[in-house]
């Protein structure tokens, strides 16, 4: 029985992870630019090579003939090679996943840190002014560019993952200060204040359980806005991740790349987030 | 701590002899040594072998490691002998001796020959190679043939004349014929050492490099280049002002000052550039775009007004806060030879330009430009996002033009999708680009000005000229390519930019001057306006 | 003590909004010079008299820019904002309450939403798009799509906290009662989603002023010479490279007030810390 849910549970993220690429092969064909290559505009060349840049072009033009001979040969293990870098895609990938892993997971971490920090803090305390403070300094992050914070970490030589970690940090907080706003309002818990039960002991015993899934929901969620921060962070920073070859990708239209870099962030969200959702039913499960 | 006089005589005489002998062992090195010298590049090199170069980063890298046969030396403009010591050009502009050097060897000890020249030219002219430093040669249909005539001496004979032919090896950088490393044994002053895809590229002096300086020392002084991969401008300047990079190459007009004014010494402006900012109109008669708008942008008045209403010195004055110069025509005055002195600038006049339209039938009602069938004059400018420059010339062009009634609707795409409306869709009204210029010769502008051409980028691939005035320029290109008489050749040019200035298929703005950033740890640095302008003379700058 | 303190914050956030949106509906007769009016001999300019917020690089009253671009920015990222705001409350929220199958397709169609380059997308959008389109329609078809592409991170959380309800006590004891699902998900479920509803409201604001001007690189969002908060805001790249001009900052700050307003308006009494 329990294999057989987990069997199922890997056909519909494998479905998905498919289905991901595929969509994102058909939104890169579909734009325009996927046919040209800047190198065209170079004046001294001839247009038999104008041409010739052009036809290499477009030998990935029907998309779905393109998806289905790349499946095929990535069952061998050869994911393709890469348009604009000339490299093939699985040491590209190899190459740069380390750094992107490190810096996205220190900066989740980090900013979780920091939002639990805050966002407990208030409820705690329950300052009018204190949380008002955190909300403007919340605000403040949450205003200021992705790359005017990725500069800063460049300016103050510190590491990017602190870069992300700001970008992340707000979201995280308003989520979380929120959610546990609201569950310390629950008529139970006031009941146990007034009994006079420790705040930490609230906390664990009343509070958390309470707000546990959706706090994991967003938990999976920031791994997300984490990797899409990325993308601005690594290229200013000048970090070699997927990011940073993410952009490169995008601006050359390079379809190979682009396709499994699409499949790879399609697979590291739907682990993080059905990660979070497993474990939420587990311990929905475990107080019902 | 042991006091002092607790020391051994002998003790005390080996550590003098010691010293000392450390002391001279690091002059010796300092001597020796010319240090690390780092900068950015802008973009990843697509590629180490030189002859399939084509963005600049690759052309960077294929400039600091690659031996050619003769250089263009960048301050003076004049072609220098390198791994040739002598070359003739025959009268007929298709056959190029090379007399080559003796006793050099690859960076890896491999001997180069002549045999190593005429396998590097059988490759660059593969035709299915595709690239810009072999389509240069190729100027007709049939093969390229190579003759060694000694191990030092080469003659190598085109299917139909080159024009420039000696200039265009400045670009080819030769390979080895045997060496089992291919590509990454090289013949130049560095040799890449390491590659850091996405980060760096790490070049270490060529132990092999065949030229010293005058005391007989070898080049180059420098130890190794780092060579950090960073596209963000304001990244790249942060750095320099942290000192962990040396040089910037064309530093933004903006930067140029705020460094400036803190520390004028580190800032360099060579004064005008090849490079040109211009602007042109679709004049595709297949483009879908309204055809009164095609009657427009296909009459030379209309272009030629509009190029009259636009404030270049405005522009250069505040976009490039004056490190620009007005541009006259195709060809920028820091060409030396190939300008036409006889241009006069674009005068700036909002009222002629309103009267000749006047005369060609468009009218000023309200504020409005109406041509003669009431139709408002209103164009869309698409230039590529993320230039701030550019972007900034298109909010002033719009302002300018407002002042004779005629609306323009700033456009900004990716880059991608700007070539494709350019190239392929032809689904724009005008552009605001720049135009790189690499080369001095008018051939290297070949495909922009012949009508048949795919890079001719207001009416491109035409079957036949479309206009008298174009075939007028095929013709004078094609001359003065197939003339090996540079008085010749510079009349026709000459003729060929009079001929743009009058029909204006090109609108030029501006001419930006070459500005550059350089420690003060660098030394021997000259930037000039040819690229790479900062490291142009790379042999004999050292970093202490 | 407390809730009268709530009370404080937020009328002073009301009097904040609507003094921002006060002062930039009376641009017209506080800049009468307007938003394009390029002062060619003061480009670049620091603050001064005539020009209290300096010049941008070529020679446009920063001060006008700033009250203009609030126009645009403070009236459609909000509108924006709702939008998302709403999608994931509907699937979300729904598919949280519906559970089993639904809620796993939901949040599969969710994730691909997080990962798919929806980059490509806008290109595709603007290309269908004619170029000479007013840059009122640019900014009101940018703001749509930011709308409609912005809802996922939301919708994750909300289908959680729905998925929790929808076994919960109170929720069972309506339903056994027989009060219809479609009633019981807006009155028993939708008013116990506010919290992730409000904090996503909250962040879509900044998120999509900024995103509006990081779309100019695609051709769409406000064009030239109409001016915007995002745009504003990209200025602080400059200044960080190069330094000295703090006069930059004052949209970020500006920016800053409003959305902090923004939260404490939309608390409930007892979220601001009652």
């Amino acid at each position: 029985m329990l294999w057989r849910k987990i069997a199922r549970h890997i056909l519909a993220l494998t479905l998905t992870v498919l289905l991901g690429g595929l969509l994102s092969a058909f939104l890169v064909r579909l734009a325009p630019g996927f046919t040209v290559d800047e190198a065209q505009l170079d004046p001294r060349l001839n247009s038999a090579s104008v041409r010739a840049l052009r036809e290499s072009r477009l030998a990935d033009r029907n998309i779905l003939s393109f998806y289905f001979h790349s499946l095929n040969r990535a069952l061998h293990g050869d994911l393709g090679t890469s348009i604009s870098l000339g490299e093939p895609v699985t040491t590209l990938l190899r190459q740069r996943i380390p750094q992107t892993l490190r810096l996205v997971s220190i900066g989740v971490l980090l900013s979780w840190a920091a939002a639990l920090a805050l966002a407990l803090s208030a409820a705690w305390l329950r300052v009018s002014a204190y949380d008002v403070l955190n909300t403007i300094l919340s605000g403040a992050f949450l205003c200021i560019p992705a790359a005017v914070l990725a500069l800063l970490s460049v300016l103050w030589n510190v590491p990017g993952s602190l870069a992300i970690a700001l970008i992340v940090f707000p979201r995280v907080y308003r989520y979380t200060r929120n959610l546990l706003a609201k569950a310390y309002f629950l008529p139970h818990i006031i009941t146990a204040r007034v009994k006079g039960l420790s705040e930490l002991r609230i906390l664990l015993w009343h509070v958390v359980p309470v707000v546990a899934p959706q706090l994991l929901a967003v938990a999976g969620v920031s791994v997300s806005i984490a990797i899409g921060a990325a993308i601005p962070v690594e290229a200013l920073c000048g970090l070699a991740g997927i990011g940073q070859l993410a952009w490169q990708a995008a601006l050359a239209r390079d379809l190979p790349l682009l396709t499994n870099i699409t499949i790879l962030v399609t697979l590291v969200t739907l682990l993080a987030n059905s990660g979070a959702d497993v474990i939420g039913d587990m311990l929905r499960g475990q107080r019902a | 701590m042991r006091p002092p006089e607790k020391v051994g005589r002998m003790k005390f005489v080996k550590a003098v002899a010691l010293s000392i002998f450390v002391a001279s062992l690091a002059a010796f090195a300092a001597a020796q040594s010319g240090g690390e010298l780092r900068f950015c590049l802008r973009s990843e090199p697509k590629t180490f072998d030189p002859l399939k170069v084509e963005d600049d980063a690759s052309v960077a890298i294929r400039y600091l490691t690659g031996g050619v046969l003769v250089r263009m030396n960048r301050q003076t403009q004049v072609l220098e002998p390198e791994l040739a010591q002598s070359w003739k050009v025959s009268k007929d502009g298709k056959q190029i001796t090379f007399k080559l050097r003796s006793g050099i060897s690859f960076s890896d000890g491999t001997p180069f020959s002549a045999e190593d020249v005429a396998y590097t030219v059988q490759q660059l002219m593969d035709p299915n190679l595709h690239s810009p430093t072999g389509d240069a040669f190729r100027s007709g249909p049939g093969n390229v043939e190579t003759k060694i005539i000694s191990p030092t001496q080469i003659s190598i004979t085109f299917p139909a004349p080159v024009a420039g032919l000696d200039r265009q090896f400045d670009q080819v950088a030769i390979l080895s014929a045997h060496s089992p490393k291919k590509e990454m044994a090289v013949l130049g002053p560095f040799m890449v050492a390491d590659y850091q895809p996405g980060s760096t590229v790490l070049l270490k002096r060529n132990p092999n490099y065949w030229k010293r300086d005058a005391q007989g020392r070898q080049l180059p002084y420098l130890d190794s280049i780092r060579l950090d991969i960073q596209p963000n401008r304001d990244v790249e300047l942060l750095r320099f002002k942290r000192g962990e990079i040396d040089l910037i190459n064309s530093l933004d007009s903006e930067y140029f000052d705020k460094l400036g004014a803190a520390s004028p010494q580190l800032v360099h402006d060579a004064g005008p550039s090849l490079d040109s900012e211009q602007m042109w109109f679709d004049q595709v008669s297949k483009a879908p775009i309204a055809s009164y708008k095609k009657t427009w942008f296909r009459s030379p008045a209309f272009r030629r007004a509009i190029s009259q209403a636009i404030n270049r010195d405005d522009l250069s004055r505040i976009v490039f806060r004056g490190h620009a110069q007005p541009a006259i025509g195709p060809v920028s005055s820091a060409n030396k030879f190939w300008f036409n002195a006889k241009l006069k600038p674009q005068t700036y006049s909002p009222d002629s330009a309103l009267k000749a339209l006047q005369s060609e039938g468009f009218r000023l009602e309200n504020g409005t430009l109406k041509d003669k069938d009431g139709n408002a004059v209103e164009f869309s400018l698409i230039t590529n996002a993320g230039n701030k420059y550019r972007e900034r010339m298109a909010a002033m062009i719009q302002d300018d033009l407002q002042k004779i009634g005629v609306r323009v609707n700033v456009v900004t795409l990716d880059f991608p999708s700007l070539i494709e409306r350019m190239t392929q869709t032809f689904d724009y009204e005008a552009i605001l680009l720049g135009l790189t210029n690499v080369g001095l010769d008018p051939n290297e502008q070949m495909n922009v000005w012949l009508s048949s051409s795919e890079n001719h980028q207001w009416n491109p691939q035409e079957k036949a000229p479309e206009t008298a005035w174009e075939a007028e320029i095929d013709q004078l290109m094609r001359a003065q390519a197939s003339s090996a008489d540079p008085r010749k050749r510079k009349e026709a040019f000459d003729q060929v930019q009079e001929i743009v200035v009058e029909q204006a298929p090109f609108i030029y703005l501006v001419n930006r001057n070459a500005l550059s950033a350089v420690a003060a740890s660098v030394h021997g640095a000259s930037p000039v306006i040819l690229a790479p302008q900062t490291y142009w003379n790379i042999e004999s700058l050292s970093v202490h | 003590m407390r809730s009268w303190h709530g009370r404080v914050w937020r009328r002073v956030a009301s009097i904040v909004l609507l003094l921002v949106v006060g002062v930039s509906l009376s641009a017209n007769w506080l800049a009468p010079e307007g938003y394009a009016r390029q002062y060619r001999e003061a480009a670049s300019a620091p603050p001064s008299r005539q020009h209290w917020l300096g010049t941008d690089e070529i020679g446009r009253d920063r001060l006008a820019r700033v009250l203009y671009g609030t126009r645009i920015s403070l009236l459609l990222a909000p509108a924006a904002a709702l939008l998302s705001t709403l999608m994931a409350a509907l699937i979300g929220g729904l598919a949280g309450y519906l559970g089993g199958a639904w809620a796993r397709v939901a949040m599969a169609v969710t994730d691909l939403f997080l990962s798919l380059p929806w980059l490509f997308l806008l290109i595709t959008v603007r290309a269908m798009m004619p170029l000479n389109v007013s840059p009122m329609i640019s900014v009101l078809v940018t703001f749509l799509l930011l709308g409609l592409l912005g809802w996922t991170t939301a919708s994750r959380v909300l289908c959680a906290t729905a998925g929790s309800l929808r076994n919960a006590d109170f929720v069972q004891q309506a339903r056994a009662s027989g009060v219809p699902d479609a009633r019981l998900f807006w009155v028993h479920v939708v008013p116990n989603l506010k919290p992730v509803l409000y904090a996503q409201f909250w962040i879509s604001i900044p998120a999509f002023i900024l995103s509006e001007a990081n779309l100019g690189i695609l051709g769409l969002g406000v064009t030239e010479p109409t001016p915007s908060w995002g745009s504003l805001l990209r200025e602080l790249e400059g200044v960080i490279s190069i330094g000295e001009e703090p006069w930059k900052f004052v949209p970020l700050v500006l920016l800053v007030i409003v959305v902090t307003s923004f939260q404490l308006v939309l608390s409930d009494q007892e979220q601001v810390a009652a």
